[in-house]
């Protein structure tokens, strides 16, 4: 999925406490903050937990499968990068670590009915410039998570 | 995981001793609303002359001189709102607050402006608010921290207006609770009603359900007629001393209850995509008014989209969760229904120039005092506001009364 170098649309610029999730994203793996003593996983990376406030967080690496949360179909771009594709599909997907990500989704018909709340779907990563790969996510065979 | 971290933080809120404020907030009235001379599209003004026009007008209207103003309340003059505003009206403020919610700001604002009179920290505050949400389109928006959570994680994948995350929000709820496109149009209607009553309203044209389900696709679930306008418009409120307000032009109009939430600022960080801070901020304010919901004669709620009210309405308890698609099915909240719900038209029908929060509370305060004319809800005497900020983000939440 590699871009040209004309790619518009924001890219993100990893902080401290994210550098290692997008070092971890450009290798294609996905790769989420987890804190042991409530033995959860949490989003977005910090250094602490945000729940019980722990500062021995770590990190792990997530299956990158999950479903369709809640999702929107865009048909009209507010942002002059994004013209050229509406109309396109953002989401959150819930991960099967219970963590929901912002994304987008690829490989659907953007059309109502065609995408649905709780479809099965795996990370994708696209290459966007030479450091960044963005994750997204593409439909799975419904009967993905049995 | 989300939930039960929520619950940790929202119980220390719950203990405040929601009596003490209650005897603070009846030491305060509210005495003077307006809008500026223009609301709608008004490229003419700038941001700061409606902040000025609309404190003019509140301020006649309560019939206080500005010379007697000593805080000053407002988050949309700059980053450093009430400098400017103080600079540019020639005020020398005691007090000042910046506090900025979204279009929550203004409601929560009110709540601090009340408690400051209360504790004889200033004697009359002016909350104002002035916004070219229309004129400047595409005049560049602020800067963004690059490192902040959603530049990363959202801006990526969307840069745009509230729509795209409100959207993403509607479509959780209809999946769970199967609230359909025809009870979010029910809403659309019924506030055009109500605007098409209001000389001030900018959409007064009849809509029916069935234009609102064939107005094009914004963002899906979204119909157009699902969004609020982009306008132009600026606001006042002034309040004062329980004592001050016995000399002013007009009934004072009184804070029982006013009670302020948030639970997250990106859709990234909202702990349940369908619910809001108000199920927080609406049983605190509601408490302290020491009132039940059908006690209430005129409910006034932030309507950034169609879907806000009906969620709104849920959070504060008016009906069960899940239950507004049937609530407001049958245009219960029409003129002339046992419902009646943002009688000035609205953010959907009346003006909405970004941020919309002083004017449900305006509109709150012209119904306690019987000036709405052919919209007046007959007696009305106890109001309920609530204004939204950010993504579903911030609430304030007021309970207001007329003797």
């Amino acid at each position: 999925m590699a871009q040209s170098r004309s790619y518009a649309k924001p890219v993100p610029e990893p902080s401290p406490e994210t550098r290692f999730f997008w070092e971890k994203c450009r290798q294609h793996e996905l790769w989420l903050p987890y804190c042991p003593r409530c033995q959860r996983f949490f989003w977005y990376p910090r250094d602490f937990c945000p729940r019980c406030f722990a500062w021995d967080v770590e990190w792990r690496r997530a299956s990158g499968r999950g479903r369709v949360y809640t999702f929107a179909i865009h048909y009209r771009a507010f942002h002059p990068a994004w013209e050229a594709e509406v109309p396109y599909v953002t989401a959150i997907v819930e991960l099967e670590e219970g963590v929901r990500l912002y994304t987008a989704l690829v490989e659907v018909e953007p059309e109502p009915g065609k995408v649905r709340c709780d479809m099965p779907v795996e990370v994708v990563f696209e290459d966007v410039d030479e450091r960044t790969s963005l994750p997204k996510f593409r439909p799975l065979p419904e009967d993905a998570h049995a | 995981m989300p939930e039960a971290m929520h619950e940790e933080r929202i119980h220390p809120l719950e203990k405040l001793d929601i009596r003490e404020k209650r005897e603070l907030l009846r030491k305060v009235a509210i005495v003077g609303v307006d809008e500026s001379d223009e609301i709608g599209i008004v490229p003419h003004k700038s941001a700061l002359q409606m902040h000025a026009e609309a404190a003019r007008n509140a301020l006649a209207d309560a019939g206080i001189d500005k010379s007697e103003v000593d805080a000053l309340l407002t988050c949309s003059a700059g980053v450093m709102s009430t400098v400017q505003l103080a600079e540019y009206l020639g005020i020398i403020p005691t007090y000042t607050d910046t506090t900025m919610t979204g279009g929550s700001s203004f409601a929560i604002q009110l709540e601090h402006a009340a408690l400051a009179i209360a504790a004889g920290v200033c004697k009359v505050a002016v909350i104002t608010h002035g916004q070219r949400g229309h004129s400047d389109r595409g005049r560049g928006r602020p800067a963004f921290d690059p490192w902040a959570p959603a530049a990363q994680f959202e801006a990526p994948y969307y840069m745009g207006g509230a729509a795209g995350q409100y959207a993403l929000a509607c479509m959780r709820h209809m999946h769970e609770y199967g609230t359909t496109h025809e009870q979010l149009a029910e809403i659309a209607v019924a506030t055009r009603k109500w605007a098409m009553l209001n000389p001030k309203a900018m959409m007064r044209e009849p809509l029916t359900i069935e234009d609102v389900l064939s107005s094009r696709w914004v963002v899906y679930p979204f119909h157009l007629y699902d969004c609020c306008l982009v306008t132009d418009a600026g606001g006042a409120v002034v309040l004062t001393s329980a004592e001050r307000a016995r000399d002013c032009r007009k009934p004072p109009v009184w804070v029982l209850g006013a009670a302020t939430s948030h639970t997250h600022l990106t859709l990234t960080g909202m702990p349940d995509l369908t619910q809001t801070p108000a199920r927080y901020s609406g049983p605190r304010a509601m408490a302290m008014a020491g009132i039940r919901h059908e006690d209430i004669d005129v409910v006034e709620v932030y309507d950034s989209f169609t879907y806000t009210v009906l969620v709104t309405l849920e959070e504060l308890g008016f009906c069960g969760k899940g239950e507004g698609g049937p609530f407001v099915s049958g245009q219960r909240t029409a003129p002339g229904g046992d419902f009646p719900l943002n009688t000035n038209g609205g953010g959907l029908s009346y003006t909405h120039p970004g941020m919309y929060g002083i004017f449900p509370i305006i509109e709150a305060v012209r119904q306690l005092r019987g000036e709405c004319g052919q919209r007046q809800v007959p007696g009305a005497k106890l109001a309920l506001v609530n204004a939204t900020g950010g993504t579903l983000s911030a609430t304030g939440t007021l309970v207001l009364g007329a003797d």
